[in-house]
């Protein structure tokens, strides 16, 4: 078994799908965990105390560079995956109720991974870039809300950014909560699933995986549709 | 339960060999008894196409008792009808109504060409074993009963996967016509003996090149393979090969 064979066999792709989906879920946690910050409706000051720690310690970045690489390796292998399981029923049935063995958003994962690909342009385009890349015209600096910290800084006022993308763009608002109820299907069968693929399924505690996937499935993506109404319904500013 | 007759409308897939291209074949039934099974319906239906100088609908059967595996209908949407842990043999007609609409195809697979009508080559599978679906013990006497001391727990999650029939009805009710449940059935039960020890590693190294090499589909862990199997093999038995399968390719010394 050469490691060629190893990771392009049918159970190796599973490996790679089950490990990168469970390295983004633990992405999902810490972006939640310092989003929510915007919620202590302090004008952004914690939240932006992080994203600036996020966007420049060294450490965080060169995490950044192996996120990066988790997604794609991730989205590629996804395709490479629905690609080869098309391909093996090339008839399909003509009556057909998968419905009565299975769920939806399991049969679904390409699918779903192709919405959430889609939303993830436009949010990296929104957030990433500007903040990252610098130079986006709109930007205000950071000085213009009262974080003295970096009195001098031109760092990026992320938290202004996120007003000034969500304040007054209906449409901006709904496509990311369509983007997260993507993410909510795509996770409500993914979470449980990783563990499976990576070979772990046991009578006392699966049970517990596939609750906690669930909860996990529904919070975070709550959490994070909560986070573009707050600033469309005025809730924080 | 109350016994009555049926008219039946059934819709078949015909198909004169595998490189033919096929389409579904109307016909009517009648006098159906609800206590019959689902392939004596078929004999009733097939001695009246005899009877009017019409080809038989060519389908698979052996046991009728449900320990075979061999016939294989994907009837009105569900491998094996309506039923579940139940196989076409053991579907009875009290499963449908009088009047009703019947459609049946065969499985549909890559892996699983169609022969003729509702018969597929279901060969892959016998492949799979030959990579590695065995154990290896020298001839001559039968030894001992009990010599090999197995734990209960083992001995029963062995046996559980051993009750796998190979029908396919995994393959065909995955959406990605996937052969994980047969083949993880098939290393599980191997694995979990003292007798399977000593190809443990490159069993299920060889078995899943082997099922990857006839084309079915990867897992996506739908788990209608374990919905749809007529003897509830449990999909712990794939997570088991997965676990078996990436600690051997590890192992593995190829470079
Ligand atoms: C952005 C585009 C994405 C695409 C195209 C995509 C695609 C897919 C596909 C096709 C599968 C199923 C593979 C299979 O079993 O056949 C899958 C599984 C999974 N995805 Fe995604 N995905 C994306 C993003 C994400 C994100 C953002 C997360 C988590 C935060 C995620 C977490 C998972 C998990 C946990 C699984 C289950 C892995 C397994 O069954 O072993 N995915 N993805
Ligand atoms: S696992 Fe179940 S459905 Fe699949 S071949 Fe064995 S008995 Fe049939
Ligand atoms: S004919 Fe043997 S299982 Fe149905």
């Amino acid at each position: 078994m050469t490691w060629k064979h190893y990771f392009t066999s049918s159970i190796g792709r599973k490996l790679i799908m089950g490990l990168t989906g469970l390295f983004l879920i633990t992405f999902l946690i810490v972006h939640c965990s310092i989003n929510s910050m915007i919620f202590f409706n302090d004008g952004g000051e914690t939240f932006n105390h992080w994203a600036h720690f996020m966007g420049t310690n060294v450490i965080i970045r060169i995490m950044e560079i192996g996120l990066f690489a988790g997604l794609i390796l991730h989205i590629v292998q996804g395709y490479m995956l629905t690609a080869q399981n098309k391909k093996a029923r090339p008839v399909k049935y003509d009556t057909n109720k998968p419905n009565e063995n299975s769920k939806w958003y399991s049969r679904s994962m390409g699918l779903l991974g192709t919405l959430l690909l889609l939303f993830l342009i436009l949010h990296i385009y929104h957030f990433w870039t500007p903040s990252r890349l610098g130079g986006i015209a709109n930007i205000r600096p950071l000085e213009e809300t009262n974080l003295s910290a970096y009195n001098n800084q031109q760092a990026l006022n992320l938290y202004a950014e996120m007003k000034l993308v969500f304040e007054n763009n209906l449409w901006v608002v709904i496509v990311y909560i369509l983007g997260v109820i993507s993410l909510a299907w795509h996770l409500m069968h993914g979470f449980q699933s990783a563990f499976q693929s990576l070979g772990i399924n046991h009578k006392r505690y699966t049970p517990i995986i596939k609750n906690v996937g669930v909860a996990f499935s529904i919070i975070v993506p709550l959490i994070f549709a909560l986070m573009p109404l707050a600033f469309y319904l005025g809730w924080i500013n | 339960m109350e016994h009555y007759n049926m008219k039946l409308t059934l819709k078949v897939w015909k198909q004169k060999n595998s490189n033919a291209a096929g389409s579904f074949e109307t016909y009517q039934v009648s006098d159906i008894s609800s206590e019959m099974s689902f392939l004596e319906m078929f004999d009733v239906l097939n001695e009246q196409l005899v009877n009017e100088g019409k080809e038989p609908i060519a389908f698979d059967h052996d046991c009728r008792e449900g320990i075979c595996g061999m016939c294989s209908m994907y009837i009105n949407g569900r491998a094996h009808g309506p039923w579940t842990k139940n196989t076409v043999c053991q579907l009875h007609m009290r499963a449908f109504n009088d009047g009703e609409t019947i459609v049946v195809e065969p499985w549909r697979a890559a892996a699983f060409p169609v022969i003729k009508d509702l018969m597929v080559d279901r060969s892959a599978f016998d492949r799979i074993i030959q990579a590695g679906g065995f154990i290896s013990v020298n001839t001559g006497n039968a030894v001992d009963a009990n010599s090999l001391p197995v734990d209960k727990k083992d001995a029963d999650t062995a046996f559980d996967a051993a009750s796998c029939i190979g029908c396919g009805a995994c393959v065909a009710a995955c959406k990605n016509s996937s052969a994980m449940l047969f083949v993880s059935a098939k290393v599980s039960q191997l694995a979990l003996l003292p007798q399977g020890q000593p190809e443990r590693e490159t069993r299920v190294l060889n078995m899943v090149t082997q099922m990857d090499k006839e084309g079915f589909g990867n897992c996506t862990n739908t788990y209608a393979c374990e919905a749809e199997c007529p003897k509830g093999i449990s999909v712990a038995n794939i997570a088991r090969m997965n676990r078996e399968y990436l600690k051997a390719g590890l192992n593995s010394e190829a470079k």
